[in-house]
C-alpha cells in the first residue's frame, strides 16, 4: 500500500498544460498569485475565474481532485471569513450580543474568502500538473541567476530532488519500524494525546537513526559517482523553451493586462 | 602497465570511542589487480574487505602505504575524479545509492557530474540501461522496482561513467536468490566485455566463479589465488568460520573418508560432471 503513494499531488496526464516548461508554469503561478492581490472588486474575479476554468479544462484534472486540496485549509478559510465578518466596521446588519455583522463585513468576508480559495486552487494547480522532478529542475533554473549573489540554487534543488526520492523509502522504513515495535507490544493508537505522543518516541528514534544512516550511505554513493556540487555538472534533459511556452507567456501577459486594467478601473464605464 | 589497481602495504586505521588503541581495519595489505581480471574478496564482517574497497575508490585514504588506480595515487587530490571515474563503485544497499526518483535520471547522474555533453549522456544512459536489461523501466520510480532491479540500475549508473574497473561491495547481500542471479549475470557479462571486476562478497558460490579469490581476515590477506587453489585450503577457510562452496565441502569430506576425488572441483556443475564421468 505504501509503495503506491503518489509523490506530491501530481495528477498524471499529457495535456498541453502538463507539457509546458516548468519554469513557465512557476512564473505563471506567481503572476497569478500577485494578480489576486491587485483585484479590488468582485468583478475583478471574472477574468480570474475564466482563466482558471480554462486551465483546469485543458489540463483534464477533475474538479473534485482540485477541491479535495482545499480540505486541509478549510479551517483557515472559515477563520478568515469569520474574522472579516465580525471585525469590519460599517453599517450594522445583524447584532448578536456584543458581535455585530456589518454589510461591509459580509462583503469583505466573501471577498477575502474567494481570494483565499482562488489562491489555493491556483497554486495547487501548479503541483497537480507538474511532475515534482520537473518542478525542482524549474526552481533550480529560475534561481540560478541568484547564484552569483551566493544563493545555493543547485544545492537547494538537489535537496528537493533527494527529499522526493526518499519519501517512499522513509515511509517504508517507518512502516517497518512501526510493525517491529507493534510486534513487541507497542501501542500507537490508544490513550490521550500525551500518551500517543509518548508512544511515538520508540518510532521516531529508530527512524532518525535510520535516516542518518541512509544519508551517510547516499553521500558516499554520490561521492563515488563523482558528485562535486553544481559547478561542473551538465544535464541530460536541458530545459528548452518551445513554441507553446512562448504562447503561454503571451497568454500570461494578456491575463495580467486584463486584471490590471480592470483593477485600474479602465473597464469601469462598461461594467 | 598491466595492473588496474596496485595496493602497496596499505594500512587503514581509525579511532573508536571505546578503545584507546586505533583499530587497524586494513593491516599491511599489498595487492595487484590485473586489468580485465575478475577478483573476488571474501571475508567475515569486520575483516576489512569493505574498507579496502573504499580505499581503492578514494572514499577513504590510507593511513600509511599507498593505493594506485591506473597509476594514479589515490592520495593525489588532482586525480580524484579520474580515479572515481576509472574505478566505479556499487554498494550493498540498493535503496541508499539511487539519487533520483526516475530511473533514467539516476543513471544520468554520474555522466552529468563528469560534465558530459547532453546528447552523449542520453546515448550512454540508453546503452547502460540496455546492458543491464532495464531499458523498459527507464521512466519508472526506483521505489517501485525490486531489489535486484534497483541494484541493476545502480550498476547502469556506474557503467554510464565508462569505468575501466567496477568495485562491487556486497552487491547481492540484500537481494533474494532471484535478484542475486540477475545481478551476478550482469557482472559476468561486464567482465566478458573487458571491465575489471572486484567483487566483495560473502557468498562462496559467487566467489568460486571468479578468476581469483582473496580471503581476508582481521585486515590481512589470508589466502590468495585461483578458486581451485584457495578452496583447496578448505580446512583453513573453515577455521576462519567462513563457509566453503558446497562442492568444495563435499570434496573435503569425501577425501577425509579416503575417497579419491580431485581437489580442483569447486562448483556443483563440475562435481556433477565428475560423478557422471565416473559412473559411465
Amino acid at each position: 500500500m505504501i509503495r503506491d503513494i503518489t509523490l506530491g499531488q501530481f495528477y498524471p496526464g499529457n495535456s498541453w498544460i502538463h507539457r509546458l516548461d516548468a519554469r513557465i508554469k512557476i512564473i505563471w503561478t506567481f503572476v497569478y498569485i500577485i494578480s489576486l492581490f491587485l483585484i479590488q472588486s468582485f468583478w475583478g474575479y471574472i477574468p480570474v475565474l475564466v482563466t482558471l476554468g480554462l486551465i483546469i479544462g485543458v489540463s483534464g484534472v477533475p474538479l473534485k481532485f482540485i477541491l479535495k486540496g482545499l480540505k486541509p485549509i478549510f479551517l483557515i478559510i472559515v477563520f478568515t471569513f469569520t474574522v472579516n465578518m465580525f471585525m469590519t466596521k460599517g453599517t450594522p446588519l445583524i447584532e448578536i450580543g456584543f458581535l455585530t455583522i456589518t454589510e461591509e463585513g459580509l462583503y469583505n468576508a466573501a471577498f477575502m474568502g474567494t481570494r483565499l480559495v482562488l489562491l489555493i486552487i491556483g497554486s495547487s494547480l501548479l503541483t497537480l500538473v507538474t511532475k515534482p522532478i520537473n518542478l525542482t529542475d524549474g526552481i533550480e533554473k529560475l534561481l540560478s541567476p541568484w547564484q552569483k549573489l551566493g544563493l545555493p540554487a543547485h544545492e537547494l534543488a538537489m535537496m528537493m530532488t533527494i527529499a522526493l526520492r526518499f519519501i517512499p523509502t522513509l515511509l517504508e522504513e517507518t512502516d517497518k519500524i512501526m510493525k517491529a515495535q507493534m510486534a513487541r507490544g507497542a501501542d500507537f493508537e490508544s490513550g490521550n494525546i500525551l500518551n500517543r505522543a509518548k508512544s511515538l518516541i520508540p518510532l521516531l528514534v529508530p527512524l532518525f537513526i535510520s535516516a542518518f544512516r541512509i544519508a551517510q550511505d547516499l553521500a558516499m554513493a554520490m561521492e563515488a559517482r563523482c558528485y562535486r556540487g553544481g559547478s561542473h555538472r551538465t544535464r541530460m534533459n536541458g530545459m528548452k523553451l518551445k513554441k507553446k511556452d512562448g504562447a503561454a507567456v503571451i497568454l500570461m501577459l494578456l491575463y495580467l493586462a486584463v486584471v490590471i486594467s480592470q483593477a485600474q478601473g479602465l473597464f469601469g464605464r462598461f461594467i | 602497465m598491466n595492473n588496474m589497481i596496485r595496493i602497496d602495504d596499505l594500512v587503514f586505521e581509525y579511532k573508536r570511542e571505546d578503545q584507546l588503541e586505533p583499530v587497524h581495519a586494513v593491516n599491511h595489505v599489498s595487492l595487484e589487480i590485473e586489468r580485465g581480471s575478475f577478483t573476488a574478496i571474501i571475508g567475515k564482517n569486520g575483516s576489512g574487505k569493505s574498507t579496502l574497497a573504499k580505499n581503492i575508490n578514494a572514499l577513504l585514504l590510507p593511513s600509511s602505504g599507498a593505493v594506485y588506480v591506473k597509476g594514479f595515487n589515490t592520495a593525489d587530490e588532482d586525480k580524484l575524479w579520474d580515479i572515481r571515474q576509472t574505478a566505479g563503485m556499487v554498494f550493498q544497499n540498493p535503496d541508499n545509492q539511487l539519487v533520483s526518483s526516475i530511473v533514467e535520471d539516476d543513471v544520468a547522474f554520474g555522466p552529468e557530474n563528469l560534465g558530459v555533453e547532453p546528447e552523449e549522456i542520453r546515448k550512454r544512459v540508453d546503452d547502460s540501461l540496455y546492458s543491464v536489461n532495464m531499458y523498459e523501466e527507464r521512466k519508472k520510480a526506483p521505489h517501485l522496482l525490486s531489489g535486484g532491479q534497483k541494484q541493476r540500475i545502480a550498476i547502469a549508473g556506474v557503467i554510464a561513467m565508462h569505468p575501466e574497473c567496477i568495485i562491487l561491495d556486497e552487491p547481492t547481500a540484500m537481494l533474494d536468490p532471484h535478484g542475486r542471479n540477475e545481478v551476478m549475470e550482469i557482472i559476468h557479462t561486464l567482465h566478458r566485455e573487458g571491465i575489471t571486476i572486484l567483487l566483495i562478497t560473502h557468498f562462496m558460490e559467487e566467489a568460486a566463479k571468479a578468476d581469483r579469490v582473496i580471503i581476508m581476515d582481521e585486515g590481512k590477506v589470508v589466502l590468495d589465488g585461483t578458486p581451485a587453489e584457495v578452496f583447496g585450503h578448505a580446512e583453513e577457510i573453515k577455521a576462519l568460520s567462513l563457509d566453503v562452496p558446497f562442492a568444495v565441502d563435499l570434496v573435503y569430506r569425501l577425501r577425509k573418508r579416503g575417497v579419491k576425488i580431485p581437489e580442483s572441483i569447486i562448483s556443483t556443475e563440475e562435481m556433477v560432471d565428475y560423478i557422471v564421468c565416473k559412473l559411465k
